[in-house]
């Protein structure tokens, strides 16, 4: 066994390999997804966390404030506080409320998430199924989230939960479009639909580069409408609070609320490392052509560092313009998608199917 | 031709102005000495309070522990919480004149809404509004402030001086 923390291709087959060996095919094959579930869960109250930390220190600074700073050094303590109380408060239940359907929300919302998260790569080999549809896999799953939002809005038997929950369906339903056509821009580049193989694509130069002006209108689209996507802000009609109180999550309480907390986070985590794999090239270093000692620099920090930083990027930048920009109304927003971003989406795939053709990019 | 125009114009300013948003809160962004929260109790020893601040009111009192006040009660009329009682004396001068004097100048902290009309009407500038901002205390009894130091007495003003050597 070779454990190499630039290539966990060995490191896994080893694993698998001697699960195989030692037990009978079913128990193997259980134990592998158990190991995996309990890395992602793990993985995800990390990040949750953090992003929850991150996000209030970067509003804080770019409002003129401090942010969380008593709990702990710099406050880094603070969402683990939270999170605790949030744990031990009373989960309420809802008079008239359909009951099913109430409790079964959170789950589609957080299981959604968690499905998206698993064609993802986070290194070489480090990614826990590699499809040859791993873009349209995400895509498809990701827009799962919102059955979930749908019937959180409906069993609560609240009119607040209800508006919010019906923006959130005609939001996401008009920006999937510009989400899932972006993705297309990449994959005429690309040549592949499956993730690892985008990545590998990438070894030259990253996409955001060779594919030079069509790739960087896709990737300025791909964040507006993946904000968008995931109901954040300046696109958070769907949970508003000057206006629904809190939208389709308004009756949730206790751990259930901390589901809807934490795949929202997770969303945002998701189409942030998506955005950074098919347009930064997620893992690979950072290489110029020509410049060997350069690159191979380059190549000496490992690949989850790499794939950590462009995602926290991309994150940077989403939280950026959610406390620049205020809230769109309505008209606004399907006038945003309709009006601008599909035009020039359809325009742009044309645009790359001409440059890819030509030979225009590097 | 022209909606197409029309609608690029629209469009890069569009992007435009939200570039111009974005660049506003990038730099609060990367500027911390931007922030202006105050770490309050941290920095009790250091923190200055503007001078515009309204605290509470005090009446001024100089070297000779005189203040201004004539007791003329427009601050009392004038104040809409009924927070400020002045209490004035009869006192007879060493030219056998009596003149009205200011005894006691009884301030409730309590009822008072800070909202300076006092400060404003004020003929003579008397009173005016301090920095200080603990106003916590355990007895309600003791927000039940008297402004004048004992023994104060009012200060000449400068122009009957100036009578005095015509």
């Amino acid at each position: 066994m070779t454990f190499n923390i630039y290539d966990f291709t060995s490191f896994n087959q080893w694993i698998d390999k001697t699960l195989y060996d030692n037990l009978p095919s079913f128990w193997a094959l259980i134990i592998e997804m158990t190991l995996i579930g309990v890395a992602f869960l793990l993985f995800y109250a990390v990040i949750g966390l953090f992003l929850v930390y991150a996000e209030r220190k970067v509003c804080a600074f770019i409002q003129n404030r401090v942010g969380p700073n008593r709990v702990g050094p710099y406050g880094i303590f603070q969402t683990i506080a939270d999170f605790i109380k949030l744990l031990m408060k009373e989960i309420i239940p809802i008079n008239n409320a359909d009951k099913f359907l109430f409790n079964l929300a959170p789950f589609i919302v957080i299981i959604a998430s968690f499905m998206a998260i698993a064609a993802i790569p986070f290194g070489k080999g480090l990614h826990a199924i590699d499809f040859n549809i791993g873009i349209f896999y995400v895509m498809a799953v990701s827009s799962l989230g919102v059955v979930g939002i749908l019937l959180a809005g409906w069993s609560s038997n609240n009119k607040y939960s209800l508006i919010g929950a019906m923006r959130s369906g005609a939001q996401i339903v008009s920006y999937e479009l510009s989400v899932g056509l972006s993705m297309v821009t990449m994959v005429i580049l690309a040549g592949s639909m499956q993730l690892s193989e985008i990545v590998e694509a990438q070894r030259n130069g990253w996409f955001i580069f060779t594919g030079h002006i069509p790739a960087f209108i896709a990737f300025v689209i791909f964040l507006i409408a993946s904000t968008a996507e995931t109901n954040r802000g300046p696109f958070d009609l769907a949970e508003a609070e000057s206006e629904l109180t809190a939208g389709f999550h308004t009756e949730y309480s206790g751990i259930k609320f901390a589901f809807f907390f934490l795949a929202e986070y997770m969303n945002m985590f998701i189409v942030a490392s998506i955005a950074a794999t098919i347009f930064w090239g997620g893992w690979m270093p950072l290489h110029i052509g020509g410049w060997v000692g350069f690159n191979h620099a380059m190549d000496f920090i490992p690949p989850f560092f790499w794939y950590m930083g462009k995602t926290l990027i991309v994150i940077f930048l989403m939280m950026w313009f959610k406390w620049t920009f205020p809230r769109l109304r309505i008209d606004q927003l399907l006038k945003l998608e309709w009006k601008y971003l599909l035009p020039i989406n359809l325009f742009n795939i044309i645009l790359m199917a001409l440059v890819v053709l030509m030979g225009w990019h590097f | 031709m022209n909606a197409i125009l029309n609608y690029l114009k629209e469009l890069f300013g569009g992007i435009k102005t939200l570039l111009t948003g974005m660049k506003v809160t990038g730099y609060y962004f990367v500027h911390p000495k931007e922030i202006i929260t105050q770490q309050y109790p941290e920095n009790r020893k250091t923190l200055k309070m503007f001078d515009r601040f309204k605290g509470e009111v005090t009446m001024p009192h100089d070297e000779n522990n005189q203040h201004k006040c004539t007791a003329c009660g427009i601050c009392e009329i004038n104040c809409p919480n009924g927070s400020i009682e002045v209490i004035s004396k009869q006192v007879e001068k060493a030219d056998g004149k009596t003149k009205k004097e200011l005894d006691v100048y009884i301030y409730k902290l309590s009822m008072c809404t800070f909202c300076g009309i006092c400060i404003k009407v004020c003929p003579q500038d008397a009173i005016t509004f301090s920095q200080g901002f603990e106003h916590a205390v355990f007895n309600k009894e003791k927000l039940i402030k008297t402004l004048n130091k004992p023994g104060s007495s009012l200060k000449e003003k400068v122009k009957e001086v100036k009578e005095v050597i015509e």
